[in-house]
């Protein structure tokens, strides 16, 4: 066995290879910058293209026009050039432009530090549109996750023609691991779904489905539009025309939030509560619940790799046998309002942090003694 | 193939609107250079001028304003067989100002039609980047503070390889787009028109009044010679052709069985400039060679050649969860910024801890067992002393060993550097 030895950022680029990425653009901050640096390095020799935007706008923009040519594109950043990203964001989810966005989280708000790690973005990643259209956002918590996640974005941008991202964080971005990668199994690449019919109406599709794919350069002429438009991409004020496409952009992603949920969990015989986390945090928490356990306390843990849509059905499921549930986050509370709303009836405990500093295994096991 | 208009959308424009004219001129030089629709796509933005592509038989992309541009060099770089054309008005030039900079810079096959009348018409006449400071605008007088720029001038100092301005209603405009979109490069084609429904409403503007203005402006008529250079793309492909290795994942093979494998906690401390990084590079590759799983957490400033350094490691027989350190079985302490970046861990150590403290370096009071070494009396530069603590692990068979240390630097250096690393790590290993 050869193990592999790379940081988050590094398996995020690998495994935008793998499943099939051929166009990046981006511009650098830190703690993002070495998923470009992997990309130009990655890109040129299998015949790619890896560009570096005049500023964070710019290198969305290339990415939405090298995605309406057909290809399959990736960037990353931090949250202060998620702030950037906002604008043509909302262009992508709108009008349905497939790609992947890697947000590897530092500490906020605003310029707030660039080598320190925190779970800033999780609710801004969410509502960061305007309209308000639901993302599909990933979660890794380690260097493997963001190898098969990255492929599972891909698959899922594809599918549901729109941006998905990767919330990755400083502390898995920027942090070295020994990965085995052949011991991984990547699901099949998908790939966007190209009109075969005869007349091509570029945004018609069934009520919870993305339409099919025609690039821009191809035979059939394509319009693509930022404006609030018709099946035939030209600006409608029909409400009814209006409606139905507001309700196909939430539908496609919510219908499917099944296929969507990812997540890994532990869970321990007569265990009364489950700690539920996401990314670099649910690595303390698993420490803490095997300390627990060789002190013979029982706790289980549930690891949230898809966080929206929200995994309503797993969370109803997976809480279901425990009297307590404790979420722990690194930030102040953000997630924990998702989660709170869907097991409104369960006791619900919480701990955030935000210093900067990762949770460690010893807080995590004093917040689960102090009920 | 008489016309690319698309008769179904025919243009809306106010009465007089030089942008009506200019979409004709725009047809007209599109069938003169008989380029296949299906190769033709025009990128627009917000206001009069983003009505551009739903007037045209070709492939269309409409987004944000000022932002044309760029979408237009993401679609030019994925398939550098396309026609592309953008279409911008004076509000997207102010906006999207960057991008213009950026795009003269680069140079891919683009040709820019900016469709200048002097204010945003569709918002209500507002001042935009090119707006007179004498003229009355929707802005009140907000206008008079400022002066308008002059895009050709600043294109031609931001790298275009070809600028054109011309009066809306020049007589030969279809002609100017043809040159313009031959040209094999980044084009910019300045068109000077009248905003019938605002701007006109208040100042004196007809096609007279914009010829003098061209008049006394500086002439754009064609090629920027000192500006010639190759096409971005055609250059882009060139130079990425070049690169042909692709870089494998960095991997390690297991090369020694340890009888008793543990786990074990290693922080260095240091400054920047001593080689921390790649010292904590060096013992995961050495943990891994051991068939160990191995982790580093790095913290250093980022003004990268000042401050502390600090490597925090991990190598341990089990998965590895939290990343961090709670409490170091190693501390390699080696110079004083570092120590003081960790300082709370020391009272925390006990004794199975070994701390490997440099001797100019002072270290807070601690239960550990301290282990001082002089590496200048051993001749060690600074730069060396996290390279040659990892050769005093080795002896001591704390966390490393020879056996792993050895394939590790092989691992992770060229022969050369390898070679100077032996010598290095000798002078504790041997000494």
């Amino acid at each position: 066995m050869a193990l592999s030895f790379m940081e988050g950022n590094e398996a995020v680029a690998r495994g935008a290879m793998a499943a099939g990425c051929s166009f990046f653009a981006g511009y650098p901050i830190t703690p993002a910058t070495t998923v470009f640096a992997n990309m130009l390095k990655l890109l040129p020799p299998k015949g790619g293209v890896c560009i570096q935007g005049e500023d964070e706008i710019a290198s969305m923009g290339y990415c939405i026009g090298a995605s309406m040519a057909g290809k399959k594109v990736l960037t990353a950043t931090s949250g202060p050039g998620i702030s950037l990203y906002s604008e043509q964001l909302s262009f992508a989810l709108g009008s349905e432009i497939p790609m992947v966005i890697v947000d590897v989280q530092r500490l906020g708000p605003s310029t707030g530090s660039a080598t320190r790690g925190a779970d800033s973005d999780i609710q801004f990643l969410r509502w960061g549109n305007t309209g308000g259209v639901p993302v599909i956002v990933l979660v890794p918590k380690d260097a493997k996750d963001c190898y098969e996640l990255t492929v599972h974005a891909f698959n899922y941008a594809e599918e549901f023609r729109c941006p998905v991202f990767i919330a990755s964080n400083k502390e898995i971005g920027m942090t070295k691991e020994s990965v085995d990668l052949d011991a991984i199994t990547l699901p099949p690449l998908v790939d966007r779904k190209l009109f075969t019919g005869e007349t091509y109406v570029p945004f018609e599709a069934d009520a919870d489905k993305a339409p099919d794919f025609l690039p821009i350069g191809g035979k059939t002429l394509v319009r693509q539009t930022s404006s609030t438009h018709g099946p035939d991409g030209y600006i409608t004020i029909d409400p009814e025309v209006i409606s139905a496409s507001q309700e196909r952009l939430q539908n496609k992603i919510l219908a499917a939030e099944d296929r969507i949920t990812l997540f890994e969990e532990n869970h321990r015989e007569n265990a009364d509560t489950l700690v539920i986390s996401y990314g670099v945090t649910s690595r303390a928490v698993e420490d803490a619940c095997a300390s627990l356990e060789k002190k013979g306390t029982q706790v289980s843990s549930l690891s949230l790799k898809t966080l929206w849509p929200v995994p309503e059905k797993l969370l109803k499921e997976k809480a279901k046998a425990y009297k307590r549930i404790l979420v722990i986050e690194m930030n102040l509370g953000q997630y924990v309002n998702e989660i709170r709303r869907v097991l409104a009836d369960k006791k619900l405990d919480f701990y955030g942090q935000m210093d900067g500093t990762l949770i460690a295994p010893g807080k995590i096991m004093e917040v689960i003694d102090n009920e | 193939m008489s016309s690319l208009l698309n008769t179904s959308r025919p243009p809306v424009f106010c009465p007089g609107c030089t942008h009506d004219r200019i979409t004709k001129e725009l047809d007209k030089a599109l069938v003169k250079m008989g380029i296949p629709a299906d190769k033709t796509v025009i990128v627009t933005d917000i206001g009069c001028s983003g009505l551009f592509d739903t007037f045209f038989n070709v492939h269309a992309l409409h987004g944000l304003h000022g932002r044309a541009l760029t979408y237009a060099s993401g679609l030019k770089l994925a398939d550098p067989e396309l026609n592309v054309i953008v279409t911008m008005g004076d509000g997207g030039l102010g906006i999207g100002g960057a991008h213009v900079l950026s795009s003269c810079r680069k140079n891919l096959d683009i040709t820019l039609i900016i469709l200048n009348n002097f204010n945003f018409g569709m918002t209500g006449g507002q001042y935009s980047a090119t707006t007179p400071s004498d003229a009355i605008a929707g802005s009140e007088f907000l206008n008079q503070a400022e002066i308008p720029i002059d895009i050709c001038e600043v294109a031609q100092s931001a790298g275009a390889t070809w600028i054109g301005r011309y009066s809306g209603h020049d007589a030969d405009l279809s002609d100017h787009f043809v040159t313009a979109m031959q040209h094999k490069g980044f084009s910019m084609v300045e068109t000077l028109g009248m905003c019938t429904g605002r701007y006109t409403k208040r100042n004196k503007l007809n096609v007279a009044a914009i010829d003098a203005m061209i008049e006394e402006m500086p002439s754009k008529n064609g090629v920027v010679e000192k500006n010639q250079r190759p096409e971005y793309g055609e250059r882009y492909r060139a130079i990425a052709s070049e690169k042909t290795v692709y870089p494998e994942a960095v991997t390690v093979e297991q090369q020694v069985i340890l009888e008793n494998p543990k786990r074990d906690d290693i922080v260095i401390l240091g400054s920047a400039g001593m080689r921390i990084v790649t010292a904590g590079d060096i013992v995961c590759f050495a943990g891994m060679v051991a068939g160990l799983n191995a982790s580093m957490k790095n913290d250093y400033n980022i003004t990268v050649l000042r401050g502390q350094s600090v490597s925090e490691l991990i190598l341990s027989p089990e998965k590895i969860g939290y990343a961090g350190l709670e409490t170091p079985s190693i501390v390699l302490a080696l110079s004083d910024e570092g120590v003081q970046r960790r300082k709370k861990i020391f009272p925390k150590l006990g004794p199975d801890t070994l701390v490997v403290k440099e001797a100019s370096v002072t270290i807070p009071e601690t239960a550990a067992e301290v282990v001082t070494v002089d590496y200048k009396a051993l001749k060690i530069k600074r730069h060396d002393w996290a390279l040659a603590s990892l050769g005093f692990l080795a002896k001591r068979g704390r966390g490393i060993t020879e056996e792993m240390l050895i394939p590790a630097l092989k691992a992770r250096f060229n022969e050369k550097v390898f070679g100077m690393a032996m010598e290095t790590v000798n002078k504790t290993l041997k000494g």
